[in-house]
């Protein structure tokens, strides 16, 4: 099945590495879970915390339709197995970011069961085929409250605005047998969510995060012990600990050692993971079925509309653009970030032709607003108005080139298209007559080049070109001055 | 199924209670008690039978994904979610130190 030449080189030979991923996914909603507090990001402490939340006595949990919904369809977009019937289970432990002492979970029958994700090929990045990861369960839960230590000499601060946010927590089949696989199922997963809308993938604010399960064996061998480092926040992070971790193993049991199964905790600032002996005995999670929530049974007309919602998933939308003649780099640059791929959408809605289009997108619009430090989402283009350029250019009314010095001017006005070739007298000409007469001024001026042209020096052709376009002001139609300067030549 | 000192032990730990060598001998002879009693229900043949979670045909409701639609159940109140923490501190619950 693995398809991956990643490996750690040892004393005692070549090491594979084997990975699976636990990623958790905040589930997009305006309330909570189990309560009607709101789930913004970076609110004053404590002022999204419901007396559920809280854990008061006596609150009962009431799940949030929404939350079941967007499970669901995160479930179909990885085409997974829906299960109509799935309940919620508490698993307990002390802490003091858990105000229950037990997180509500779905260990025994959770809501998505198996389904599967495709990672592009990407040579550059290490990845030589396309590969299907496996995803083993999808299951819905509740996040804990923040801790804060470094406020007080002895307190630790309690912050509970995330107590009972819900939680997507989407498990991988170890599949992963690289970095580079796991960086890409992160991407690709993270696409999907945001696709979806069911999460925002948000890593930087902790909407998505991962616990990285690695072990390392002898090709063909059978798995390894595997640790598992929680809650890690980044592509770039969970790469780090993947090649850091693995190494860690090689030589711990090259040096005679054993691996043991335990929690890790990565640090960034080191680029190192380390035990979290102190949690062992927390591993005795005493899960059982919640008695405050009766089993969480869907019925056919829920499931359709979740399916009817579905918007074009990433790989459906790569296969339609490859289809239009787009470059598979460029299909897949278009299709990464949903706001580039609907912004591309309208693009071709309003007319643009697929090539053209997806070049002009990922060369000169991605460079203006890079250079401009925005993103599509602010871009001060639309789709529409970047239509109009476009269809100029293919209609023949500009060059290319004056499309450049077009695109410049609409980024500086805000100006339209059309407006701007009107009023600066931009339209390419094809007229014949004064092209033939600055070619003829041209090649009497270089009378010398027109001489070793003759004779077999073609590559002067380009000189001859550049300088008509040049006498022109770059306006003329390039195909017209080609044909003319050939003729004159000849 | 009965239980030992050490297994009754081990679930006081990780519930936090603090429990006596008197009170761990106690416990060990109660709890097996209530287990030994639940286990007369294993002699019940249920093949075939579906778990029950109900007794009267009910099925799990939901809430529309609405902030504060019931004040109950909303947030907003910080001032009563700490007033029984004995230490808050600038809108924080104050805990002991809990660092790894």
């Amino acid at each position: 099945m693995s398809n991956s030449t990643y490996r750690i080189k040892g004393e005692t030979g070549e090491w594979e590495v084997v990975i699976g991923l636990e990623v958790h996914a905040q589930i997009t909603t305006n309330a909570k879970l189990f309560s009607g507090a709101a789930t913004a990001f970076g609110a004053e402490p404590n002022t999204q915390v419901s007396l559920v939340d809280a854990a008061m006595p006596g609150m009962l949990p009431v799940p949030n339709r929404e939350c079941v919904r967007q499970a669901v369809r995160t479930g179909m977009a990885i085409e997974a197995q829906i299960n109509k019937y799935s309940r919620f289970d508490r698993k307990n432990y002390f802490y003091a970011d858990l105000p229950q002492g037990y997180q509500i979970s779905q260990l025994y029958h959770p809501i998505v069961g198996e389904g599967s994700l495709t990672i592009e090929a990407d040579e550059k990045a290490g990845l030589p085929e396309a590969k299907v990861i496996g995803v083993e369960r999808i299951h819905i839960e509740q996040d804990a409250g923040k801790l804060m230590h470094d406020q007080h000499p002895t307190m630790s601060y309690v912050d509970l605005n995330r107590s009972g946010v819900a939680l997507m927590e989407i498990v991988s089949k170890p599949d992963m047998r690289s970095p580079a696989e796991a960086g890409a199922y992160v991407r690709k997963l993270r696409a999907i969510l945001r696709y979806v809308g069911s999460c925002d993938g948000n890593m930087e604010e902790g909407s998505m995060r991962a616990d990285v399960n690695v072990s390392v064996r002898k090709p063909g061998d059978e798995f390894g012990t595997r640790t598992e480092t929680k809650n890690v926040n980044s592509v770039r992070f969970v790469m780090a600990v993947i090649e850091g971790e693995a190494k860690r193993q090689v030589a711990l049991i090259e040096s005679g050692g054993t691996v043991v199964q335990e929690t890790r905790l990565y640090d960034p600032d080191r680029n190192e993971t380390r035990s979290m002996r102190s949690k062992e005995d927390a591993h005795d999670y005493r899960y059982f079925p919640d008695p405050d929530l009766l089993p969480l049974e869907l019925d056919d007309a829920f499931l359709a509309e979740c399916r009817a919602s579905l918007p074009e998933l990433p790989d459906a939308k790569r296969d339609r653009y490859l289809g239009l003649g787009i470059s598979a780099y460029n299909a897949d640059v278009l299709t990464a970030e949903v706001e580039a791929a609907r912004w591309f959408d309208t693009l071709l809605d309003a007319g643009a032709k697929g090539p053209t289009a997806a070049n002009w997108v990922t060369s000169e619009l991605f460079g203006a607003l890079n250079r401009m430090g925005r993103d599509l989402t602010d871009s001060p283009v639309s789709p529409q108005q970047a239509a109009e350029l476009l269809g100029l250019v293919a209609d023949g009314t500009i060059s290319g080139t004056i499309a450049k010095t077009v695109f410049e001017k609409m980024l500086e006005s805000g100006d339209g298209a059309a407006a701007i070739v009107d009023r600066e007298g931009l339209k390419q000409t094809s007229d014949t007559g004064a092209i033939e007469a600055e070619i003829a001024k041209i090649l009497a001026a270089n009378a010398d080049k027109v001489e070793q042209y003759k004779g077999g020096k073609e590559a002067l052709f380009g000189f001859f070109v550049g300088q008509t376009m040049k006498a022109m002001q770059g306006k003329a139609n390039p195909q017209v001055v080609n044909e003319l300067l050939k003729k004159a030549l000849r | 199924m009965s239980i030992d000192q050490a297994t009754v032990r081990k679930i006081a730990s990780l519930a936090r209670i603090a429990i006596s060598d008197a009170e761990a001998t106690a416990m060990e002879g109660e709890l097996n008690g209530i287990l030994g009693w639940v286990e007369q229900l294993g002699e019940v043949d249920v093949t075939g039978v579906e778990p029950m979670t109900a007794v009267i045909p009910n099925s799990l409701r939901l809430r529309d994904d609405v902030i504060n639609a019931d004040p109950l159940t909303g947030g907003n109140r910080r001032d009563d979610v700490l007033a029984n923490a004995p230490a808050p501190q600038h809108g924080f619950f104050g805990v002991p130190k809990v660092i790894e």
